[in-house]
């Protein structure tokens, strides 16, 4: 096999040269189509990846490879004393990109950051419902609608947002793809001309790269945006290659039909990592996957008891079963990429006669219990059946009965949540924003309960601790308060903490400049290609 | 008796004559042969595969097959991902495969007559809405309304095979119903009926018996397809559910390996090849046989 | 014959209103709600989840729900996508070419192939030449093409290098999209290799969506051929000492071909069916893989809409064939 991939490679470049003359061309592998060009309608990284990361910028934006906030619109901010003041300085003469379908007659304004919130929230605006079934789903989902008062333009480059109450991870939520800046002058032109859906088919906003073509579930290309505030690119055209199955993607890049994929099969990385032209990069994912008990049912209202199966479950040999080595076991809820992971926290060891005494002790004989697994893959747990019936012959082993059950996806989302929910549940949890508030307050705070705090689990140390985060803007502060936070859940045990998926992106030697993001997304900025 | 079936072109008197047309074509033996092999080797697959079709061996990951370099004869056809021995799941998957087909063409062929009857018994407008709802499925590509059915009813085995059966129905009613409007209206039925037979005695044996012929022809095709629909609904994932030895789950299961490792890919699909080909080859020998028209041609 | 037209016709609408609850059912029958799905691990609070479904239309009686969906068909609105709310009608317009360019060079190929081997294997009856062609069609008509695809693209793509893997043109060649059909336009922009390219990525396709077709035409046409040549208007023929090939050229092929051309009419369904394994073992974007995607992504308007598609599609090209047979063949009109 490996003459052939030679061969593929020689008739790939043979094809290349013949073609038309290339511009340096970056191309990239993704794994799935977009769901459209509109990053404030939709959740799939892929269209975040495919609109937000390239089209457009936020005020805020993450440093590169790390979840740190670092201007970007926004040259600037001040917080108030009490928290709930955000004055944003613009960053003056950023351009609006210029397009064969429109051409900006001004700069970014405070009109266009304005304009690009309230699309999202205020029922009155006309952009609102402008595509059939609109949602504005992360908006949403990150609670911005319940915090936010007002949004004030001060003069042509400020920008004041008040809120209802002190919320320290607003600054990570405006650092989100959804919150993108899109041009207000596009968007009332599209409306005066009664073609508002183009929005989302022909995206137009500041960032680095300007859209040129979509083929639906072939390819999106782009062009170096020459006006770009950061500089021009190095590569003069960047080209998503949509190829949905992860062994052809992985055969395209090994030919030399790509420079970069996504999400390899576990089963290829070995080969990926051997071929000479390529370089893997690895980083652990911004995710937990975990399994909840039912923290208000007996017995597993019991700390001993939840400790005990905790002890019972080899989770190294799931994450062999599972990921075949790409994941590493998780201790902590929240992912060590994290800032105040707090690594100081000791886990519960595999030890399965120490875990029988403990149930004993607790009084809790010939217990039978369910396991919920989800049905379908996701990232942070590949595939939840498998990782139950190894629960389930661990268990077995301590004497403890349990039947595996699922239920279809949305079934199995609702269900989980309910609070007299029979079973532990496999469930996890991409973060979104690289805020530990994130996931500790959002998965385990007394107000998830019944929703997305899937244990049950109301702990009032707990959840003081993570209130009073959440209302601290120190950085230094809050890294205390969390790293306590851990301290607590560890010992309260609610999850037993199952795996961090490992995200691995290979690439060929031949591109540099290319950073993994802890968020998982896939940022072209800054990326070339040796010649 | 004998007299009335020759003339009214339905199935042969006796075993002898059926086995003498259908002995007279080669494939269709050759396919019985194969078939006869398969169906053996399913019920007896606890003894005649060397391992467990879901022991993972994991100091043999991906072994080729024995000719290939490499490769062990403990493990005949090789090894998949995790270890389990090819050719113990093939033996264990062509009893899903046959359930699968017997499954189908039981359900299929048991309504679908019965409702076939009905409407080619009565005409009229219980014949109208039958037909209706047997051009409403028609009007689906097979394919694609098992694969929504299923997706709606949840993936696995049961709901691949009630999907399957379903969209084969309306072959097997509109088959009955036309045999039994050709004989409704012969001497033979009309006889009975004037000597007072009832409507169900009529239908299930008078009609009937005289229309099965085709029945077992379309049986047969239908049952070569069902293993091959649900092949393609496990190689899509809506079918069986791994770890199953199912066919086409396992390849489905092997996909990613298509650049590394052949085997995986390969005998799966020739397993199911093999099988459907054995069954076709026989309803060819069956039409054959049954199908005095094409007999004496 | 325009009674026999509006006769059709007439069937054609209690199936479509079918067709139509059939697709609107699939969606209520369904565990959970689509607007669960939209948020995914992130909980929705009540409140907003009764918003969305509201939004959505989903919280009316049924029936009245069945009723605004039949009058938005009537006026061509099969609906949007949950996932990415696009109009369905636009997206299949979009992608229906690519399925069209396959399954044209998967029935040209099936024809151009199938009828002179059925032609031969019925003139050769009997020899290792018809046993041959007629042990190839029922593996053909065998063949589990999800395997066949996968086969060949170990060997010609894999091992021999000589066909790439899977989309429809190689990404160096970009041209505007006139008439959807990637051979044409490849000729229209200009482009140098650009056609080569176009073809290199339709040849493993065509094959693997031509071969149950191409068995079914090649038996089908060895049948109708063995049927017509012991007729005896083609005896006359062969003793009035026409040369063969006349005889099987002209007479009988021409009376053969009648049943063969409905069983090609036929082949929609089944193509359509094939186009869905085809198009998601070679990535062809077109609207298979766009129904086991939709289907994948629990994407249930695009699949009700999708569904009320290609229904109505393959009720119009039965139509035709039935219409065109019945101009053809005028015994069966009645």
């Amino acid at each position: 096999m490996k003459k052939l991939s030679t061969l593929l490679a020689a008739t790939a470049l043979v094809g290349m040269m013949a073609g038309t003359a290339w511009s340096k061309t970056f191309v990239y592998c993704s794994e799935a189509s977009p769901e459209g060009f509109d990053p404030g309608l939709y959740t799939g990284g892929q269209t975040f990846d495919a609109a937000a990361h390239t089209v457009y910028n936020r005020l805020v934006e993450f440093k590169r490879g790390t979840t740190e906030i670092e201007p970007a619109l926004a040259e600037s901010w001040e917080i108030s004393a009490d928290g709930k003041e955000y004055t944003f300085k613009l960053r003056p003469g950023v351009k609006f990109q210029t397009t064969e379908y429109f051409t900006p007659t001004r700069e970014l304004n405070a009109d266009d950051v304005i304009f690009s919130f309230e699309r999202q929230y205020k029922t009155d605006n006309a952009w609102n419902k402008y595509v059939p079934g609109a949602s504005w789903e992360y908006f949403s989902g990150m609670g911005l609608p319940d915090v936010l008062d007002k949004i004030e333009k001060v003069d042509d480059l400020t920008v004041k947002i008040t809120l209802k109450r002190p919320e320290a991870p607003l600054l990570a939520n405006l650092g989100m793809p959804f919150i993108s800046i899109v041009s207000k002058e596009y968007a009332d032109k599209l409306a005066a001309d009664g073609k508002m859906e183009l929005m989302n088919q022909q995206p137009l906003g500041t960032g680095p790269f300007t859209f040129v073509a979509y083929q639906p579930d072939a390819a999106i290309r782009y062009k170096a945006n020459p006006d770009y505030w950061g500089g021009k690119q190095k590569i003069d055209d960047l080209v998503f290659a949509i190829t949905t199955d992860a062994a052809v993607r992985a055969q395209k890049l090994k030919a030399g039909e790509c420079h970069l994929m996504s999400y390899p099969n576990a089963a290829d990385v070995a080969e990926l990592k051997a071929d000479p032209n390529l370089n893997v990069s690895e980083q652990a994912g911004l995710n937990v996957a975990y399994l909840a008990y039912n923290t208000l049912v007996a017995p597993f209202d019991k700390v001993e008891v939840r400790k005990a199966l905790n002890m019972a479950i080899n989770r190294q040999a799931i994450v062999d079963a599972v990921f075949q080595g790409a994941a590493t076991v998780a201790k902590n809820p929240i992912p060590p990429t994290m800032w105040s992971y707090n690594d100081a926290v000791e886990d519960d060891k595999y030890d399965p006669e120490a875990a029988k005494k403990m149930l004993e002790e607790a009084g809790v004989k010939d217990l039978k219990m369910k396991i919920w697994a989800m049905p379908v893959a996701r990232p942070y747990m590949l595939n939840a059946r498998r990782a139950a019936e190894l629960m389930q012959a661990d268990l077995a082993k301590i004497g403890v009965t349990v039947e595996i059950v699922s239920y279809e996806w949305a079934e199995y989302l609702k269900l989980s949540s309910a609070k007299d929910r029979d079973g532990a549940a496999i469930l996890g949890w991409t973060g979104d924003n690289g805020d530990p508030d994130n996931f500790l307050d959002t998965l385990l705070g007394c107000d998830a309960v019944g929703g997305n705090n899937r244990a049950q689990w109301c702990n009032k140390e707990f959840d003081d601790l993570v209130t009073k985060a959440k209302e601290t803007s120190d950085i230094a502060e809050r890294t205390k308060l969390y790293e306590q936070a851990q301290v607590v859940f560890k010992k309260e045990a609610p999850w037993n903490t199952l795996d961090h998926s490992l995200a691995v992106v290979p690439m060929s030697k031949k591109v540099s400049g290319f950073v993994q993001s802890p968020l998982g997304d896939f940022v072209f900025e800054g990326v070339d290609i040796a010649e | 008796m004998a007299v009335a079936e020759i003339k009214t072109a339905t199935p042969p008197t006796g075993l002898s004559e059926f086995w003498f047309y259908f002995s007279r074509n080669k494939g269709a033996v050759i396919g019985l042969v194969l078939f006869v092999v398969i169906l053996f080797v399913a019920i007896f697959a606890g003894f005649v595969a060397p391992h467990s079709p879901s022991i993972q061996n994991r100091e043999v990951l991906l072994l080729p097959p024995v000719w290939a370099e490499g490769g062990r004869w403990s493990y005949f056809l090789g090894t998949d991902p995790v270890g389990r021995d090819i050719l113990s799941r093939l033996i264990y998957g062509a009893r899903f495969s046959l359930f699968i087909g017997l499954v189908v063409v039981s359900i299929s062929v048991v309504s679908g007559v019965l409702v076939g009857l009905i409407a080619g018994y009565f005409r009229g407008r219980v014949d109208m809405i039958i037909m209706r709802v047997m051009d409403i499925i028609l009007a689906f590509p097979s394919l694609l309304l098992a694969l929504v059915l299923v997706a709606v009813l949840g993936p696995g085995l049961l709901n691949a095979m009630i999907a399957i059966s379903l969209v084969n129905l309306p072959h097997f009613v509109r088959l009955t119903r036309a045999a039994v409007m050709a004989e409704r209206s012969k001497d033979y039925v009309v006889a009975s009926k004037v000597a007072g037979a009832g409507t169900l005695r009529l239908m299930f044996l008078t009609i009937l018996p005289n229309c099965l012929a085709p029945l077992i022809v379309q049986a047969t095709l239908a049952f070569s397809a069902a293993i091959l629909d649900a092949a393609a609904l496990g190689f899509l994932g809506m079918g069986a559910q791994p770890p199953t030895p199912e066919w086409g789950t396992m390849l489905a299961e092997a996909r990613e390996f298509i650049q590394r490792a052949w085997w995986v890919v390969t005998f799966p699909g020739l397993a199911i090849l093999v099988t459907v080909l054995a069954i076709n080859l026989m309803g060819d020998g069956l039409r054959d046989a049954l199908d005095p028209k094409l007999k004496r041609s | 014959m325009l009674r026999f037209i509006l006769g059709r016709l007439a069937v054609l609408i209690p199936t479509f209103i079918g067709v139509s609850i059939i697709a609107f059912s699939f969606i209520r029958l369904l565990p959970g709600d689509p607007v669960m799905l939209m948020s995914g691990e992130r909980v929705m609070s009540p409140e907003r989840h009764a918003q969305l479904m509201a939004d959505l239309g989903l919280d009316r009686p049924v029936y009245i729900q069945y009723f605004d969906y039949l009058v938005n068909l009537l006026q061509g609105d099969f609906g949007s996508s949950i996932v990415t709310k696009r109009a369905v009608l636009g997206d299949f317009l979009q992608l229906f070419p690519a399925t069209l360019e396959l399954s044209l060079c998967a029935i040209l190929l099936a024809i151009f192939l199938g009828v002179p081997a059925g032609v031969l294997a019925a003139v050769k009856r009997g020899t290792w030449l018809d046993q041959t062609i007629m042990g190839s069609a029922l593996v053909g008509y065998s063949m589990p093409i999800f395997w066949w695809g996968l086969l060949l693209i170990i060997f010609f793509s894999g091992y021999l290098g000589w066909t790439p893997v899977s989309g429809r043109i190689s990404l160096m060649y970009f041209f505007p999209q006139v008439t959807g059909f990637m051979l044409i336009d490849s000729l229209i922009s200009g482009q140098a290799g650009a056609f080569k390219s176009a073809v290199s990525y339709l040849i493993l396709p065509t094959i693997v969506l031509a071969t149950i077709p191409l068995a079914v035409i090649a038996r089908q046409t060895r049948s109708a051929m063995l049927e017509v040549l012991g007729e005896d208007y083609v005896r006359t023929a062969r003793s009035k000492g026409l040369s063969p090939f006349r005889v099987i050229g002209v007479h009988a092929l021409r009376n053969a071909l009648i049943p063969v051309v409905t069983t090609i009419g036929l082949q929609v369904g089944v193509l359509l069916a094939g186009a869905i394994l085809t198009e998601t073992i070679f990535s062809w974007p077109g609207i298979g893989k766009w129904m086991v995607d939709s289907v994948f992504k629990r994407d249930y308007a695009v699949v009700q809409g999708g569904l009320m598609l290609i229904a109505a599609m393959i009720m119009v090209v039965n139509l035709t064939v039935d219409l065109l047979y019945g101009l053809i063949n005028p015994r069966i009109r009645h």
